[in-house]
């Protein structure tokens, strides 16, 4: 089970001025919702002056989760990645979506390059009212020249406002990376077992965090691990290796072993975001369309298994769709279903001869039928079933005939249109009978499915053909 | 500060700064303590406090394996003729001792298995199953073969929604005969399913039941509303049954309760219904994830393996919709069904009841790849920094 740190023990270490300047009015307030990981230990400016440092330093170690977090960010824009308490989902919520970083190479021609940042900064997907999108750049030397990537990091850096990942085993070409960039702080990849001290002395002299990639060998992990924290590296990102195919078992072992040495041992050389890399599918000589396909799985099956940053190559939508899809689901709070505010919207221009027709607030419920009824002109009354979807709700009683009724009244539409019919879903007709009973209004029980609410609605309310 | 406390940390720093200092002063080690002002020494023991390891500090990792105290029984599907029935071989599945794929703790012991989903009428089916499959929809022995003979599933589902009064309404008897041309037509263990109809299943699942006496096959489903005839069924005829439930562990374990009256527990598969990606997807992997860790930890309700319908992936308009913008359909849906397939898998599922060649394929490349005995074979990982694609 997760630990949950005591508000009462994070009070006693605040400034207990209840000075108010973290926006809340006490300092106890703010200490609940320090506990519950909803705001930052930042936003308490008191604390960050001389006097309480050691009392920082406390609450720091205190708060910290099992799992450190990591901030990466560009002028503009943050990411963070880490930040989890559990393993497992049903415990508490997952935070931090696992951050989706595109790859480019030092070597693709300038255009082409900067069409593939664009399409990754513009990629969007809307999905039950939320905007799904990528995170980062990973920017990746393949010319092996300090000079070229340097210039290419700066071309990306103009282009986009994303953050990015400098990629990199070559000191030389990392710095020159790193010193192109202006008020930002990209993630560091990587170090490893011949280069780590330089590396170490690069993310210290930037400020950056430092991935640290031992592939296929955690003692090797484990021991580079050990000794950056020793040689001042605080904030790391573990690369324990991404294997395909064959390599897929290792890849799944490594992974799962990882969290669970940070989240149920809390051993703290396994306490840090882990990195994967699903673009190793692009390695070999199989049609694209196959790599992309296997990219894609591979991603999807290291969200699962814990990673909290990951790199693809394609940007083709087809690929890409399910992972942002699936991230968007796993990182859903288990116990909150996703809803929208219960009450009447107006779609296109009704009159009051319009349909009146109502749902559920179930996010996937409430975007599924709007996508249906966007280019009709009606009311649509959002019934509150505390955020489940309609057969569900039947089931569970939290759409029932009163809650209908009590919708109706509570919206005001009986003032906006003339008649007293109100189109239900299919799936809510058991309690169609009780509803007229209740509201005095006419139920007719529409389809199933809501795309069949457009030919309902000119065959059964306008009676046409 | 004391004299002698000075000394000692001047020259503990000294041991860590040596070089430095001498550089920067240049004078006698032994003179230092008395010239030194504390200013000066300050902000060189905030620059070079810690000493910074010059070599590889070596540890070790140790795997976190766990004991568990539950384990996950087996259960045996299909029979051989030397076991009474008429297929090719028998399968196995279940007996996990550990979460799903935690191979560092263990092995997993039986393989998933894929099973192909066929219907006893013409459904309307996503445009790349129909192509994938060719021209047998309407032939449910035909539509069987090609799953066996061309794509390689473990399993047949044999799905009677005919029999559904608001279908066809197929009599029970009829709906019998189908399941014993998809018996004479392939000779692996099958799954015969119902239309879900609370009032017609149990008679067309009883019926079934008797022509395929013996073969041990996967009486789909029981559930809360209906479990009696079926598991009577079950038990005349030497058949297991599939319990489903709606993403819901408390009521999987009531309807488990209920069988173990009729069944022992290597006669009963748990479906505790598996939504589709972005339709809830979350819902059923979680649901999955506890049943089988309660499962370790001891709860004998839920030690049962577990299967998931995958072909329900096509439900998500994403799997399916003419938008090109998302682009070709023919890579999306079976994609979606693929991870789907590949969720479940990590939950813990044993039992894949699939559409598409393309998802059941990487599946069964997947699980190869993690079932593999001995070293797993590692590539050169680093390569992905500067290779061209
Ligand atoms: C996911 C799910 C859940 C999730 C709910 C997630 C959520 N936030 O809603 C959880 C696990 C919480 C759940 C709980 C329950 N569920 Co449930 N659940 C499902 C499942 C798998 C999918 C439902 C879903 O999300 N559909 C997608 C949404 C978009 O569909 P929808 O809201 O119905 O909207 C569609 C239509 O209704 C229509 N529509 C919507 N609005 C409108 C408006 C108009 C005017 C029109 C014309 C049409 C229309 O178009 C939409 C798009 O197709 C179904 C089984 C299945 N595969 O369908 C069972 C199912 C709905 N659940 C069921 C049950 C019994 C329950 C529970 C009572 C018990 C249980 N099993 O846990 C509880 C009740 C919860 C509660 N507190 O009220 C049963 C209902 C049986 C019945 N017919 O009575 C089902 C069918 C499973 C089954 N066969 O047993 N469930
Ligand atoms: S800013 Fe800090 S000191 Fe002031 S009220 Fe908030 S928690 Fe207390």
């Amino acid at each position: 089970m997760p630990k949950r740190v005591s508000p009462i023990d994070i009070f006693n270490l605040l400034p207990k001025t209840n000075c108010g300047e973290c926006g809340e009015e006490t300092c106890f307030a703010f200490a609940t919702k320090l506990a519950d990981r909803k705001v930052d230990l930042e936003l308490c400016k008191p604390l960050f002056e001389e006097g309480f440092k050691e009392n920082l330093e406390k609450l720091k170690a205190l708060l910290r989760p099992a799992v450190l977090e990591i901030r990466i960010h560009s002028p503009s824009r943050e990411v963070r990645i880490g930040g989890k308490v559990v393993m497992y989902r049903h415990e508490l919520r997952y935070d931090n979506p696992t951050a989706i970083a595109i790859a480019v190479s030092d070597t693709m021609p300038e255009e082409e390059m900067l069409a593939k940042v664009k399409r990754a900064e513009e990629f969007k997907y809307s999905y039950i009212g939320m905007d799904l999108t990528l995170d980062m750049i990973a920017v990746r030397c393949v010319s092996g020249d300090p000079d070229r990537f340097g210039e290419r990091v700066k071309k990306v850096a103009e282009a986009t406002e994303m953050p990015l990942i400098l990629c990199s085993y070559d000191p030389a070409v990392m710095e020159s990376g790193l010193s192109a960039l202006k008020d930002s702080r990209p993630l560091i990849y990587a170090a490893n077992k011949g280069n780590w001290k330089e590396m170490a002395d690069l993310a210290l002299m930037y400020g950056c965090p430092l991935v640290v990639s031992a592939p296929g060998d955690l003692n090797l992990l484990r021991s580079l691990t050990k000794t950056l924290l020793e040689y001042g590296v605080e904030e790391l990102v573990l690369d324990p290796g991404t294997y395909p195919d064959e390599g897929l078992k290792t890849t799944i072992n490594n992974f799962t072993m990882l969290r669970r040495c940070a989240c149920e041992l809390e051993d703290e050389l396994s306490g840090f975001p882990l990195l994967a890399a699903p673009i190793v599918a692009w390695k070999g000589e199989e049609d694209p369309t196959i790599k992309a396909w296997k990219e894609s799985y591979l991603a999807c099956m290291l969200i699962l298994r814990f990673a909290d940053i990951i790199i693809l190559n394609s940007i083709e939508t087809w690929s890409i769709l399910p992972i942002v899809i699936l991230r968007q689901n796993i990182y859903t709070d288990p116990v909150k279903p996703v809803s929208v505010e219960p009450g009447l919207r107006v779609i296109g221009n009704p009159d009051r001869n319009s349909p009146v027709l109502y749902t559920t607030n179930f996010a996937l419920t409430y975007y599924t039928v709007m996508d249906d009824i966007r280019d009709l002109d009606c009311y649509l009354l959002v019934v509150d079933t505390e955020g489940i979807s309609v057969e569900s709700a039947v089931a569970g009683r939290k759409l029932t005939a009163e809650k209908v009724a009590e919708a109706i009244k509570e919206t005001g539409i009986e003032k906006l249109v003339d008649h007293r019919k109100i189109i239900s879903p299919g799936l809510a007709a058991r309690i169609s009978g009780e509803t007229e009973e209740l509201s005095g209004w006419e139920v007719l029980v529409g389809p199933r499915d809501s795309s069949g609410i457009k030919d309902f609605i000119k065959k059964r309310f306008y009676g046409e053909g | 500060m004391e004299k002698k406390e000075r000394e000692d940390t001047i020259s503990k720093w000294l041991k860590d700064l040596e070089e430095l200092i001498l550089e920067n002063f240049q004078m006698e080690v032994d003179r230092l303590e008395l010239i030194l002002q504390p200013q000066v020494v300050k902000p060189l023991l905030e620059r070079v406090a810690p000493a910074k390891p010059t070599e590889l500090l070596r540890e070790e990792f140790k795997p976190p394996i766990r004991e568990y105290p539950g384990q996950v029984v087996e259960v045996v599907l299909g029979a051989t003729r030397a076991e009474g029935g008429s297929r090719c071989r028998s399968i196995t599945i279940g007996g996990e001792k550990t979460p799903a794929f935690y191979l560092f703790e263990g092995v997993q012991p039986h393989r998933p298995v894929i099973v192909g989903d066929v219907f006893d009428m013409e459904i309307s089916l996503p445009k790349p199953v129909r192509e994938s499959l060719g021209d047998v929809l309407s032939d449910p022995a035909e539509w069987a073969r090609v799953y066996v003979e061309k794509y390689g599933v473990d399993m047949i589902d044999i799905e009677l929604i005919s029999t559904d009064p608001l279908l066809k309404d197929t009599p029970a008897r009829e709906a019998a005969k189908t399941v014993e041309e998809v018996l004479q037509a392939v000779d692996v263990p099958l799954i015969v399913g119902g239309s879900g109809n609370p009032e017609k299943d149990g008679e067309v699942l009883m019926k079934a039941a008797e022509v395929a006496e013996g073969e041990r096959v996967l009486l789909s489903s029981a559930t809360l509303d209906l479990y009696e005839p079926i598991a009577e069924a079950a038990k005349k005829y030497g058949h297991v049954v599939l319990a489903w439930t709606s993403l819901d562990i408390n009521q999987q374990k009531e309807l488990d309760r209920r069988l173990f009256e009729y069944l022992p527990r290597e006669r009963i598969v748990m479906d505790p219904t598996s939504a589709a990606l972005g339709y809830g997807i979350e819902y059923a992997f979680t649901v999955m994830e506890r049943m089988r860790l309660a499962a370790l930890w001891g709860d004998e309700e839920l030690q049962m393996p577990m299967a998931a319908a995958t072909s329900n992936s096509w439900a998500a308009r994403e799997a399916w919709k003419k938008a090109p913008e998302l682009g070709p359909r023919r890579l999306r849906g079976p994609l979606w069904e693929t991870i789907a397939s590949l969720t479940f898998l990590l939950a813990g599922v044993d039992m894949f009841i699939m559409l598409h060649p393309a998802a059941m394929r990487t599946l069964r490349d997947v699980i190869d790849w993690l079932m593999a005995e001995g070293e797993a074979v590692k590539t050169a990982y680093e390569d992905w920094v500067s290779m061209e694609v």
